[in-house]
């Protein structure tokens, strides 16, 4: 009777109840599908190009936020067109230097003008775990890998690894691309003793890591590993004669507005001029950093210099050379700055045809020491576009003085990543 | 012997109260707009920290090393999107060396795809347009709606994250969404008065304000996105608003007020200093206090010249 009873009791009364339950799950459906209709929605305008429809007095509140990829869809046919693929194309970018100059330039014969350098980036996230970027320089006469390495960003122990060829993490000014110079040229210790505008540029790995120092110090430690060929200052004669960077980076917030990093190289490898000789580079660089922030596009100030040493294990003393420069930006286009520059060298300029001839090292042997001076004013028409001019004079050490003004248009096309600190 | 039991039960406490602390999510964001909206879900169960500050312009950050150490230990980078960050922030995460905030990680969220994005181009896109995003408009946050959106974005997150925490996140969206409802009655009607006042702004951050709170746009003092003002330019604008009877310009506190002050003056009209984000001056310190701040300006100056 009781069991009679209770089957009654859920007939009548459940009943009811599930019925309200079943209304309340249908709404429930008809709503989820309502936010997938809009999902869809919004998903099919930005495939066309434009913004999302979102109704006036709609209240997205209900939906949860959508996922980065929508599921496919019964109602979705086909795929993306074929010009999709292209997305997965790496980021291209031309950047073009044309360099003029006028005057007397001394043993240094430059043109009066030329295409300097286009520089073709090609850059792009390779897979989860790696990226890529090459640059690859062309110039008048020929071309030139300028980078193109592998990073692996995340590694255990938060270590980054690079893989390739690359610009050497030595001193500062070396593993800038032109491009990003403060000057339409490269400092005189550069060009005496870190191998030029090619500099320490070669193949190997790089493995640095960042620390966190005590106050707020940030460290970096990097250590590079070279086949041991750089222009005029390492080569290599057989397989083991490799060459090594290490550097260590220091840099603190001094304030809001102002930084100060510091960096000390060494560099060690087979001197082009004997085999037996060993190139050893120590460098220490300093740069202080003023940009208000409130301002910065208007205003701002670097000081940067870099002290570099040369010994070649022979009883002469090692080549020294700096430089010292600031740039100050007065306004949002224009930029004025000088440097000086003093730097010995082991190398002397055949009086001929101009070309660098490696003298042997005889302790005997001199040093030349030249000095410089540059102003240089810098107008930018546009953040892809440059226009530079550059007085400059140079006491070589044969008695010879060059008076130069270099002038520069530098220009960039497509994307071009932004480069590290 | 109760008293010992208690004693270890205390210290039990506190070393896991310890751990929970410990386990806080450490999230760092590209703005202080998303950092302002990331702690009303987060509450005192994240550690939220922006990179740019809200007075200087998102566009152009250094991307400097001490930024490093903060994305080093990143569970998570909530980022804008739609390149606003493109000049600055690729580097760092690169050199970060932290696998959770790489591009395609669990721990790398672009909230622009959670937003309603404005002035996306339908057609070719060339740099004679000036610095134009070709995404779309970056400056989405500025539409209570996105605000919205974003918060539900980081509540989602979260609760991937530390599912422990989820019914906490889901509190605080709760919470922040009746708030921000409530907060958006008052602010419509402060701006119901000047529904289709003409306005001209300095650089194209606040097309989501404008649309969202019905205040035309009719010029810009830059010429072109990214490019300043020119002398032909800013004749063409002054002439401009003075046929249109225009007096209110809105200026980002990291453009230089010269150009703007003059327009005004030669208009009869008036320049503000309107901040687009959290941050932009000491007052804004929420999310909220953006819109209260930015409202009470826009609406004060237009019942002046109404």
């Amino acid at each position: 009777m009781r069991l009679y009873w209770t089957a009654w009791s859920m007939l009548f009364l459940g009943g009811p109840l599930a019925m309200a339950q079943n209304n309340a799950d249908l709404l429930e459906r008809m709503k989820a599908m309502e936010d997938r209709i809009q999902a869809l929605e919004s998903e099919l305008a930005q495939l066309k190009g434009a913004p999302a429809p979102v109704q006036a007095g709609q209240a997205p509140a209900a939906t949860p936020a959508p996922a980065p990829v929508a599921p496919q869809s019964a109602g979705v046919l086909g795929g993306a067109g074929a010009g999709a693929s292209k997305i997965l194309n790496p980021d291209v970018s031309v950047i073009g230097d044309f360099l003029g100059t006028v005057g007397n330039s001394g043993p240094v014969q430059t043109p009066s003008l030329e295409m300097h350098e286009s520089e073709v980036g090609l850059q792009a996230i390779l897979d989860p775990y790696a990226r890529a970027d090459f640059f690859i320089s062309f110039g008048e006469q020929g071309v030139n890998l300028e980078e193109g390495y592998l990073t692996f960003p995340s590694l255990p122990g938060k270590f980054e690894l690079k893989v390739g060829k690359m610009r050497a993490a030595f001193g500062s000014v070396n593993a800038l691309h032109n491009h990003v110079l403060p000057w339409a040229d490269r400092p005189l210790v550069t060009n005496n003793l870190v191998g030029g505008e090619d500099g320490i540029n070669d193949a190997g790995f790089s493995l640095s890591r960042v620390f966190a120092g005590p106050g707020g110090l940030f460290l970096e430690g990097t250590a590079q590993l070279f086949r041991g060929d750089s222009s005029t200052v390492f080569k290599t004669y057989k397989h083991d004669d490799v060459s090594t960077v290490e550097h260590l980076r220091a840099y603190r917030d001094l304030s809001e507005s102002t930084n100060l990093n510091l960096g000390f190289s060494y560099s060690r490898g087979h001197s082009p001029v004997a085999e037996t000789l060993i190139n050893q580079l120590y460098g220490f660089d300093a740069t202080i950093r003023w940009k208000p922030l409130r301002r910065s596009i208007y205003h701002s100030f670097v000081g940067r210099t870099e002290l570099i040493w040369d010994h070649n294990e022979e009883s002469r003393p090692a080549a020294f050379g700096y430089y010292a420069s600031g740039d100050y930006q007065f306004a949002r286009r224009w930029f004025f700055g000088g440097r000086f520059d003093r730097s010995e060298r082991f190398f002397s300029y055949n009086p001929l045809d101009q070309t660098v001839v490696l003298n042997p090292p005889i302790a005997t042997q001199p040093l030349f020491q030249d000095t410089g001076g540059s102003l240089i004013l810098t107008y930018w028409p546009s953040e892809f576009s440059q226009i530079r001019a550059q007085l400059r004079r140079t006491a070589y050490e044969q008695s010879i003085t060059a008076n130069e003004l270099l002038f520069q248009f530098m220009f960039s096309i497509g994307a071009h990543g932004a480069h590290p600190f | 012997m109760l008293t010992k039991a208690v004693r270890c039960f205390s210290v039990v406490l506190l070393i896991a109260n310890a751990c929970l602390g410990a386990s806080k999510l450490n999230v760092v964001t590209a703005t202080e707009d998303l950092a302002a909206l990331g702690q009303e879900i987060g509450g005192d169960h994240v550690n939220i920290e922006s990179i740019a500050r809200g007075y200087q312009d998102p566009h152009f950050v250094e991307p400097k090393p001490s930024f490093l150490l903060k994305l080093q230990k990143a569970d998570m980078l909530a980022l804008v999107g739609l390149e606003l960050e493109i000049g600055w922030l690729p580097p760092l995460i690169t050199q970060s060396g932290n696998s959770k905030i790489q591009v395609g990680a669990n721990g790398y969220v672009d909230m622009s795809r959670y937003c309603q994005v404005m002035e996306v181009p339908t057609g070719a896109v060339t740099r004679a347009m000036g610095d134009v995003h070709p995404l779309g408009n970056p400056h989405y946050w500025l539409d209570p709606e996105n605000g919205r959106r974003i918060a539900r974005a980081f509540k989602d997150k979260f609760s991937e994250m530390r599912p422990a925490d989820a019914p906490f996140f889901a509190s605080k969206l709760a919470d922040f969404e009746k708030r921000l409802t409530e907060a958006e009655k008052g602010w419509d009607a402060k701006m119901a008065p000047y529904h289709g006042a003409k306005i001209v702004t300095y650089h194209r951050s606040f097309p989501n304000f404008c649309e969202r709170f019905k205040i035309n746009v009719e010029l810009y003092v830059e010429p072109k996105p990214g490019i300043p003002p020119t002398p032909s330019h800013t004749l063409d604008v002054i002439n401009s608003m003075k046929r249109e009877n225009i007096k209110v310009i809105l200026v980002e506190p990291y453009f230089d007020m010269r150009t703007p002050n003059s327009i005004a003056q030669q208009t009869g009209g008036i320049a503000l200093v309107l901040p687009p984000s959290v941050g932009g001056v000491k007052e804004i310190k929420t999310y909220f206090d953006l819109f209260d701040y930015d409202i009470n300006l826009i609406s004060t100056a237009l019942a002046k010249y109404k």
